[in-house]
């Protein structure tokens, strides 16, 4: 699997596109969006215009700049989350795995129960029981997904612990951590770009969700769940803009990753579904 | 006793597992002496490997060694700690497994591999790198071996990389696993060549395991053969040439093609025993032809016919 077969890949291409305009947005915010996020700039619930291409909200707020920096927060919240949940699933799952016993099944219970839960529903409990911050909704969307992560890893590494390379390099005497670290790691992380790619979506998801409800940043702060919140009931009096644009970056940006996930799957020939 | 490197005193190895235990190596004894070459011999299900990895001390779960010692050198490697044992394998008790297409890790070169497990056992880089240069070229591999990728190199040539790596910190004991069954019979000769040579230039003893008597005959200075996890009979080549006692180990000689014999050769018909529920007194006498009364109430002991030549059967003294 060369990189520029990984580019080559329609898939992969368009979503790493999307996802890539987002992190510009992201990272740019400052010189990108034309107005404040968070102070009033012009008339109260406007219309897209030359001056407010995606409108105002009803404080007079600039939704194309409320956009941008939103950006920020959901993308912040999900990489944490997804760095998070794929180091502590792929250590635990690599250390269950290879040592097994007891402490293998144990771990496999817990990460069972975890599994378990409806994923939202379990993320909100989190979150809740943390208080809302987007530190905490990180961790919360992390503990979600780190099961994901531990099961496909651990199955991984049923697997290749049986290879004779893996005795080989036990009867040559080399010590269980070097064994794991060097012969099996490099063996499992394919699966683990296929799990990595595949979660960044339903963590957008998850995310956006936990926005919604108000569990991750504090009002005035932009952030693309909650202003879907809040736009939400101006839609009624045709005021459609409040909400329209939110949500179409939640789509967009689950849907760029989602693209990757699904061209990373298809190149590396695991349907892990 | 001076001049032994390994010695094995009545080992008992079994596997409990969900249908039942099995009794895989029963009360197995003997010594090694320096630049010996012991051949294990015996059928599928004999004990032969479980042998092997019990001298290593690594049987596999469920298997558990019950009784026994495995001194080398004066050490019980069956009372060692994981780290002291982990430090021991490689170093001063080594083995070459089966198959050579398995024992590399495919996703790493020779050398890293090769000084990974040097410098694991305490060279530094530099030494590390002469050592695998030194030993890949003793094994009559060229150099490029060791920048070479596994998938790069032929069953031959990994096996000779499996036989570097197990000789190249001087163990006193080097397993063979069945090293030449899974290659071709010219390769198989070749790689045979190679066991002899090391053992001489090195001095270190080899344990030959194999389910081929003639290889045997062949290479070996002792012959221990063993059925159903028991020894059979266990003597010195040339001794066990001239006077094989055991039904068992004539079974399996008349078994071989001969140079000149016409027709085939003779079979030893039947299986090997279940082993999670072994025959009654000697676990051979289902498929003995010498088989009487006693053979199944009663279990031989192993006994010594003549000297050094040991063997368990009730009529070993009254076959001929």
């Amino acid at each position: 699997m060369r990189l520029a077969h990984v580019f080559r890949d329609a898939y992969i291409a368009t979503g790493l596109a999307i996802i890539i305009v987002f992190v510009v947005l992201a990272l740019l915010a400052d010189v990108i969006a034309p107005y404040s996020p968070v102070e009033s700039v012009g008339a109260p619930l406007r219309p897209p215009s030359p001056e407010h291409i995606m409108g105002t909200d009803n404080l007079g707020r600039d939704i194309f700049s409320r956009v941008v920096y939103g950006s920020r927060i959901v993308l912040a919240i999900v990489a944490l989350s997804i760095a998070l949940s794929g180091f502590v699933g792929t250590l635990v799952g690599l250390v269950s795995g290879y040592l097994g016993g007891l402490l293998d099944r144990v771990l496999s219970f817990v990460m069972d129960s975890i599994y378990a839960f409806p994923s939202l529903i379990l993320a909100i409990a989190l979150s809740v029981a943390l208080g809302p911050s987007p530190v905490n909704a990180a961790v919360a969307i992390a503990v979600v997904y780190v099961p994901t992560y531990f099961r496909m890893i651990r199955g991984q590494v049923l697997s290749v612990k049986n290879e004779g390379f893996i005795e080989q390099a036990r009867v040559l005497g080399l010590p269980p951590s070097r064994i794991v670290v060097r012969h099996i790691l490099p063996h499992v992380s394919r699966t683990m770009m296929v799990v990595f790619s595949m979660n960044s979506a339903d963590a957008i998801l998850t995310e956006a969700a936990l926005s919604f409800i108000g569990l991750t940043v504090q009002p005035p702060t932009p952030d693309w769940g909650f202003d879907l919140y809040k736009g939400r009931g101006f839609v009624l009096d045709g005021k459609w803009w409040l909400m329209a644009y939110p949500g179409l970056c939640i789509t967009l940006l689950a849907l760029g990753f989602a693209l990757v996930s699904e061209g990373v799957s298809r190149i590396t020939g695991a349907r892990l579904r | 006793m001076p001049g032994h490197v390994l010695e094995v005193e009545d080992l008992w190895v079994k596997y409990y597992t969900l249908s039942g235990v099995v009794h895989a190596v029963s009360g197995v004894s003997f010594k090694l002496r320096r630049g010996e070459m012991l051949a294990v011999v015996g059928e599928s299900g004999s004990g032969k490997s479980t042998l092997a990895y019990a001298l290593m001390n690594m049987v596999p779960k469920p298997g558990k060694i019950v009784r026994g010692r495995v001194l080398l050198g004066g050490t019980d490697l069956l009372t060692l700690t994981p780290e002291e044992l982990r430090r021991v394998r490689g170093s001063r008790i080594s083995i070459v497994f089966q198959d050579p297409f398995t024992t590399l890790d495919p996703l790493r070169r020779v050398v890293d591999q090769f000084t990974e497990f040097l410098m694991e056992h305490g060279l530094d880089k530099a030494a590390a790198l002469r050592v695998a240069r030194e030993y890949t070229e003793a094994v009559g591999l060229p150099g490029r071996v060791l920048e070479s990728y596994p998938h790069q190199l032929s069953g031959g040539q990994k096996q000779r990389v499996a036989i570097a790596m197990a000789i190249s910190l001087n163990p006193e004991v080097v397993i063979a696993d069945e090293p030449t069954t899974a290659l071709d019979v010219i390769v198989q000769k070749q790689i045979m060549d190679l066991i002899d040579d090391v053992r001489r230039k090195y001095k270190s003893s080899f344990i030959l395991i194999t389910h081929d008597l003639a290889l045997a005959l062949e290479r070996a200075d002792t012959v221990m053969v063993m059925y159903g996890g028991y020894v059979m009979e266990y003597a010195d080549k040339s001794e066990l040439v001239r006077d094989m006692r055991h039904p068992y180990t004539r079974a399996l000689f008349e078994s071989l093609p001969k140079l000149g014999q016409r027709g085939l050769p003779s079979f030893l018909p039947g299986y090997p025993p279940d082993l999670r529920n072994p025959p009654s007194g000697c676990v051979f006498h289902p498929r003995c032809p010498l088989a009487r009364e006693k053979c199944r109430a009663e279990l031989p002991q192993l006994a010594e016919v003549s000297k050094g030549h040991y063997v368990a059967c009730h009529y070993a003294g009254v076959v001929g």
